[in-house]
């Protein structure tokens, strides 16, 4: 069982490796305009595209103006799929005639969608038709990843450029990222995704009469040709309401490496463009270290902890030691096919990144192997991370780790020949406490407001662990739940769309502002006294700035709900 | 001027993500993979008898049974998908694992230790796999009610194992509806094939 973890989880990362790196560099040549091999086919689609939008991808933006774009195309798109949701009642491709999405819940879905969060309050199958679901969501799935990916160049241009006062151009990104990144993988991954199983249609459900003699509806759907970029984009939005467990949207092992590989690769890849742009590939291997070893810390705990089962279980009489003839281990909420080591594996890459499919319940986690999802975005999902927000999100990290090294020298720090200096400093400290702000607040108002409290499911500490979650999740734009708490609420509904806007756009806005900081600053030449960022002392110290962030903001509540719990369970009290 | 593109650009982009790209796959994906793009429907008799991803209820002894299901009401709801969600620490978690634990050892005479999968719900409602210690455990009973000898059973049970991907990812579990239809199929008498 031990050697299979080890075995599965080191070629899981090796894959991981293996792709990112060509990856990587393709992304560099897409956004620096240089020659690829999908010119021929993509460049007149790319042309066609500035001709019926208007806009005119060679004006250089200063970060104002790169912002204001990205907010009014983010406006533009929340407003289209809100629109969708109510009218889908009168809008075709609705064989099982859904009516109007409820208006607290649409605004919800739409600021849902719009931040990549794809936190869902609804099922998918029971509540959207599938225009709504290709139109609405799956558009939104492809553009937000694109615009995650367009802030990270921007950001990465900001360390590049000299003297600038541009950071580049919102559209030129945002349609290279879609065209070029996301479109080409999701064509052949989701025919790859149909062969194994996962159903593509526009039939209505299915009824079928078992053999026993009952009825089944099955629900159907256009849903590889979401799923993909469900997973390529760190969306997370299942097209059903059981995400990745349902055997239609994962049918097979293979499937579920697939998805694995799609939620990292892009992540993972930025950190090797960032590498190429900025001239010095080490500054990215050492990121995508970092990033590395703090995803096989969650995941060896979070599959420990799963294996090692629920002594509740066991109590009650169920065996959960694993043998050749069965996984073992808490099997509750998880699948056969996947049985542990997948189960885990798959909980804590989505939640590393900003997606948030799942392919098992993680409401039904052991205390610990729960904490594990919910560290992952309280660090800020910034291993390997959200397509693009996880390498800004890094990059604001280790801005603050050369600032602390500066302090313990005593000299001005520097990173990628930029000075770090006042402006800066309080940009990346705003980028790092609003997140916390808008999890913690909310949360608190949840645990005392009769409409927070009703939305619990679990007694005891889990259900504070819920609302916890809840709030983490949307601030992350992550999209992964304890889904026992009802959340389909006006309560949860406006709350959480709220933190999912502030958690996307609040933190997007003085990311761009550090990029065009930067980029107007000169380039200081390096000298003895410069820290190099580029190797192991680096490397120890960014995850020490990284863990004492996380630990500081967030330990007092996570011992309120997880750690708690976790004590209780191994002394068999239950709730 | 600046409102006017960012509205422009998305409908240019609904259009092609959201339209074009959906539409082309599930015309490549029916041309190429038919069955899989119609949900991998089974059939017996000329009727849907449901699908070879989606587990369904079994309740006669004659059937081996799935997992526990918290989808919909009654179980096995497809188009009502979800786990239970019960949390580690939750009693309602407890007295539902005992209860089916009894369950399996009353209909099982003889079980000595029951597979945690065949009492704890799946993630989805729709699990179409139990482990093989759960279908071993089955295979009297099933046997029994069907006046097969267990031999006859347990290869129809290994022949519709799925394997781990390259024998590494995932792990191998046994498919309920494939395995009973196999089952039905198979008159008084008969060997499954291949043996």
């Amino acid at each position: 069982m031990l050697a299979n973890a080890i075995i599965q989880i080191g070629l899981f990362i090796a894959l991981v490796t293996a792709i990112s790196v060509p990856l990587g560099h393709y992304m560099a040549r897409v956004f620096a305009n240089e020659k690829t091999f999908l010119d021929p086919l993509l460049k007149p689609v790319e042309r066609l595209i500035y001709r019926l939008g208007g806009v005119h991808p060679e004006n250089e933006q200063t970060w104002v103006e790169y912002a204001v774009a990205m907010l009014l195309f983010s406006a533009a798109g929340m407003l289209l799929l809100y629109g969708l949701e109510r009218l889908q009642g009168w809008l075709p491709l609705n064989p099982q005639a859904l009516g109007a999405v409820a208006p607290d819940l649409a605004f919800n879905t739409a600021a849902s969608f719009t931040t990549n969060t794809n936190w869902q309050a609804y099922g998918g199958e029971s509540t959207m038709s599938y225009l709504t679901q290709m139109a609405g969501l799956a558009f939104h799935n492809f553009v937000s990843a694109a615009a995650g990916i367009a802030i990270a160049i921007a950001m990465i241009r900001g360390f590049v450029r000299r003297n600038a006062k541009t950071i580049g151009n919102f559209w030129f990104d945002l349609t290279r990222a879609t065209l070029w990144i996301l479109l080409p993988i999701c064509v052949v991954m989701a025919l790859a995704l149909v062969w194994q199983g996962v159903p593509d249609n526009f039939a209505p459900y299915v009824r079928a009469k078992t053999i026993e003699g009952a009825v089944q509806t099955i629900a159907e759907g256009p849903v590889a040709s979401q799923e993909i970029i469900k997973e390529l984009g760190t969306n997370g939005g299942g097209f059903f309401n059981a995400n990745s467990a349902h055997p239609y949207e994962n049918p097979t092992p293979l499937t579920n490496l697939i998805e694995m590989l799609a939620i990292f690769a892009i992540g993972a890849g930025l950190t090797h463009t960032f590498g190429k742009m900025v001239g010095d590939p080490r500054q990215g291997w050492a990121l995508y270290g970092v990033m590395t070893i703090l995803f096989l810390m969650g995941v060896a705990v979070c599959t420990w902890s799963e294996q090692r089962g629920n002594p509740m279980l066991a109590r009650a009489g169920a065996n959960e030691v694993a043998s050749a003839m069965q996984s073992g281990g808490n099997m509750e909420g998880k699948e056969v096919r996947f049985g542990i080591v997948d189960s885990a594996l798959f909980a804590t890459v989505t939640t590393d990144t900003s997606c948030g499919a799942v392919n098992s319940m993680h409401d039904s986690y052991t205390p610990l192997g729960g904490l594990i999802p919910l560290l992952n975005m309280q660090i800020g999902e910034i291993i390997f991370g959200g397509v693009g927000s996880g390498l800004y999100g890094m990059l604001v990290m280790a801005v603050l780790a050369v600032f602390i090294a500066g302090l313990m020298v005593g000299r001005t720090p520097e990173y990628l020949g930029k000075k770090i200096e006042g402006r800066e400093m309080k940009l990346a400290m705003l980028f790092i406490l609003i997140f916390p702000l808008v999890i913690l607040i909310p949360a608190s108002l949840a645990v005392v407001l009769p409409a927070g409290l009703a939305g619990i499911s679990n007694p005891g500490p889990h259900g504070f662990s819920q609302i916890l979650y809840a709030y983490t999740s949307a601030s992350a734009n992550n999209g992964s739940a304890f889904a026992g708490l009802n959340a389909n609420t006006p309560f949860y509904n406006v709350t959480l769309a709220l933190v999912m806007l502030c958690g996307r756009f609040l933190m997007k806005i003085p990311a761009l502002a550090l990029a065009g900081s930067l980029a107007a600053k000169k380039s200081v030449p390096e000298s003895a006294g410069t820290f190099p960022t580029n190797g192991a002392i680096f490397v120890i110290l960014l995850i020490g700035v990284i863990l004492i962030v996380a630990a500081l903001t967030f330990f007092p509540a996570d011992a309120l709900g997880p750690i708690v719990e976790q004590l209780a369970m191994r002394h068999g009290h239950l709730y | 001027m600046r409102i006017w593109a960012a509205v422009r650009m998305t409908i240019v982009l609904t259009v092609l993500t959201g339209i074009v790209y959906p539409l082309a796959i599930a015309a490549a994906a029916r041309a190429l993979f038919p069955w899989q793009a119609e949900g991998s429907l089974v059939t017996s008799g000329g009727t849907v008898v449901g699908s070879a991803l989606i587990g369904q209820n079994f309740s006669a002894p004659r059937y081996f049974r799935g997992r526990p299901s918290a989808a919909g009401n009654n179980g096995y709801d497809a188009a009502n998908s979800g786990g239970s969600n019960l949390g580690p620490t939750n009693k309602s978690l407890l007295t539902a694992v005992a209860a089916r634990v009894h369950e399996v050892r009353e209909s099982n005479p003889g079980t000595t230790t029951v597979p945690v999968d065949l009492v704890t719900a799946s993630g989805s409602g729709l699990d179409p796999e139990i482990s093989l210690a759960a279908a071993d455990l089955q295979i009297p009973r099933v046997a029994k009610a069907r006046g097969l000898d267990e031999d006859t059973v347990r290869k129809l049970v290994r022949a519709n194992t799925e394997r781990r991907f390259l024998g590494l990812f995932g792990e191998p579990g046994v498919n309920v509806l494939m395995l009973n239809l196999a089952l039905d199929r198979l008159r008084p008498g008969d060997r499954p094939a291949g043996s």
